[in-house]
């Protein structure tokens, strides 16, 4: 019963579906952990992980280039940065600290507001259900980077002296004073 | 270059051939591969240990491995039984999800780069278009592994020894992500498949497979062969776990099957950084007549070819492991931010004029090949200095304190101590 069998897998959700469902959920108790883990170790684990969800769901929607960039960024150098920080401050790697603090009325207020502007946001708008494949010779990150060199060029080169301040300010203020 | 055969395509093809609906095929064609993938990285294991044994053995004059099997070839069958019945003990304290996790992610991120790296032709995991980019990803989960192995073994020891790790695997990440790029620029493609193929040397119709990168930029290997040491923490920079000074390293308070992960991901990304560096600079698959027969037989002789370059590279490793000495923590350092960042990153420069030079093909390809080779005899030059100083302070430190006939005295505990 062929037909039948085909049937049956229309009614079934995608693959696509499946996996987007696994992935979100990961991310999403991944991101509730780095609230609510009580070890400021495993909260920036918990990141690491959320920041590995959202690369998977990147993947999902098939663009690569964005989702590698995101583990080599954010898991790469920002988390590392972030483990670093915890690990070199005094008594804050073993010890527990609590979610609770004063500020819970105020970040429930804003997480509320944010969420259902968010949540108004995707209702409201209708979003495009067509998409264009892509050939098999189109790479986007060519593209992208003919567009940093030749129409984004100047903001591009901003960002790399912005982070050239950055870089400069940061020596500026970590510099042993004693010296002088 | 169009690829016209695929592993995927033709397995997939098969299976609906036998009647299997299109959805299960390419689910169980893409399975099988990552199942053989996988289990073909971790098997490799055993091979890479004999080998580093029997090649260690003969540079140090001894015979080595020889009493189970023929030739010790089952001497790591018989270790991998000893490790996987010894008793697993965690420490104290020990944060025992991270602990336990740490050792699954370093395996997890060197088995990963199997999946980019093309064997033969038409023989890849996956032909990413952002392959390269993708290794560079995948070393950040090791990085990550180390880090959490180090934390959560409640150890100082161990907690030192992970920071010693990040400190040396992101120095040196660094250099070997920029040689890199100097194919990538070149070819204008980060597919590995692509840059494979591109390696070819056709003459009168007939592939002689020797149009590989290393000879355009031996400049670009070099820093990417010395990074690619650092970062699978082989000799010269294997001082995170030397056995005999510092207790080992962020992997201390594993033992048994948990250690033996780490010992596993350490071999298997020895040889797989030599395999991406066969890929990138060695021509991967390229060899004489590789693409000219027909379709089995051509991914045979390519996988051949492959295996064959990949194992010299790791004997390659081997050989500098039982021949050079091990380097200080701050020489270490130093190396990577004062001598291959600079270099490679002026090298890169260089190759972006250079191909924009006028004037055609040869003066482009000669200008980089003068940059590289400048860029190879600064590494050889500032590395020859530094051991010729080295020699001539070791052999003073040695030398007896009153020597009849020596023009000037050897120093004594403090003059040496000012001379610093």
């Amino acid at each position: 019963m062929p037909a039948n069998l085909d049937e049956l897998i229309a009614q079934l959700p995608t693959f696509q579906q499946f996996m987007f469902v696994q992935v979100a959920l990961f991310t999403a108790v991944m991101a509730l952990l780095v609230v609510l883990a009580r070890n400021l170790f495993h909260n920036a684990l918990a990141l690491v992980g959320a920041l590995f969800g959202v690369a998977g769901l990147y993947a999902l929607l098939e663009a690569e280039f964005l989702a590698v960039s995101q583990v080599l960024i954010y898991v790469g150098g920002i988390s590392t940065l972030i483990t670093f920080a915890i690990m070199l401050t005094r008594g804050m790697m073993f010890g527990d600290t609590s979610p609770n603090n004063r500020q819970a009325g105020t970040a429930a207020i804003v997480i509320g507001t944010m969420f259902s502007v968010m949540a108004g946001f995707l209702l409201q708008v209708p979003w495009q259900e067509a998409y264009v494949e892509l050939g098999d010779g189109q790479a986007i990150i060519a593209n992208l980077g003919r567009l940093f060199v030749n129409e984004y060029l100047i903001p591009f080169e901003m960002m790399a002296l912005l982070l050239l301040v950055v870089l400069a300010g940061a020596i500026m203020l970590a510099r042993d004073h004693m010296i002088e | 270059m169009q690829q016209e055969w695929l592993w995927s395509d033709s397995l997939i093809n098969l299976f609906t051939g036998l009647g299997m609906p299109k959805f299960l095929a390419i689910g169980l064609a893409y399975g099988l591969g990552a199942f053989i993938l996988a289990n073909v990285g971790l098997i490799l294991t055993l091979a890479l240990i004999w080998i580093m044994r029997k090649v260690l053995s003969r540079i140090q004059d001894r015979i080595g491995p020889n009493r189970v099997g023929r030739y010790g070839l089952f001497q790591t069958v018989a270790d991998a039984m000893k490790l996987l019945s010894k008793e697993v003990i965690r420490p104290a304290h020990s944060d025992m999800i991270t602990y336990d996790l740490a050792p699954v992610f370093s395996v997890f991120g060197v088995i990963m780069i199997l999946a980019v790296i093309p064997f033969a032709p038409g023989l890849i995991g996956v032909d990413l278009n952002i392959g390269v980019l993708y290794l560079v990803a995948l070393g950040s989960v090791g990085i990550m592994a180390d880090l959490m192995a180090g934390w959560s073994s409640n150890n100082k020891y161990a907690l030192l020894a992970g920071f010693r790790v990040v400190a040396q695997l992101l120095s040196y990440e660094i250099p070997m992500v920029l040689s890199m790029l100097a194919p990538v620029l070149l070819l204008g493609t980060m597919r590995m498949g692509e840059i494979s193929a591109a390696q070819g040397l056709h003459v009168l119709g007939l592939n002689l497979g020797f149009g590989w990168l290393v000879f355009l930029m031996p400049g670009a290997f070099l820093i990417f062969f010395i990074s690619a040491l650092a970062e699978s923490e082989q000799t010269p920079f294997d001082l995170l776990e030397a056995e005999s000074e510092l207790i080992s390293g962020f992997h201390i308070e594993y033992s048994g099957m948990k250690f033996a992960m780490f010992f596993l991901a350490q071999f298997i990304n020895t040889f797989f950084l030599g395999a991406i560096a066969v890929t990138l600079f060695l021509g991967g698959w390229q060899g004489p007549f590789v693409d000219n027969l027909p379709a089995p037989f051509s991914q045979i002789l390519g996988l051949i070819y492959f295996n064959i370059k990949t194992f010299a590279v790791y004997i390659a490793i081997v050989w500098i492991k039982g021949t050079f000495p091990r380097i200080r923590v701050d020489q270490m350092m130093s190396f990577a931010w004062k001598v291959l960042v600079p270099l490679v990153l002026s090298l890169i420069l260089w190759e972006m004029i250079a191909l924009k030079l006028p004037g055609g093909a040869v003066i482009q390809y000669g200008a980089v090949l003068v940059g590289n080779l400048v860029v190879i005899g600064v590494v050889l030059n500032i590395l020859g200095n530094h051991f010729k100083r080295e020699q001539v302070r070791s052999k003073r430190a040695f030398e007896p304190k009153t020597l009849i006939g020596t023009m000037r005295p050897a120093p004594t505990a403090e003059t040496a101590a000012a001379g610093d």
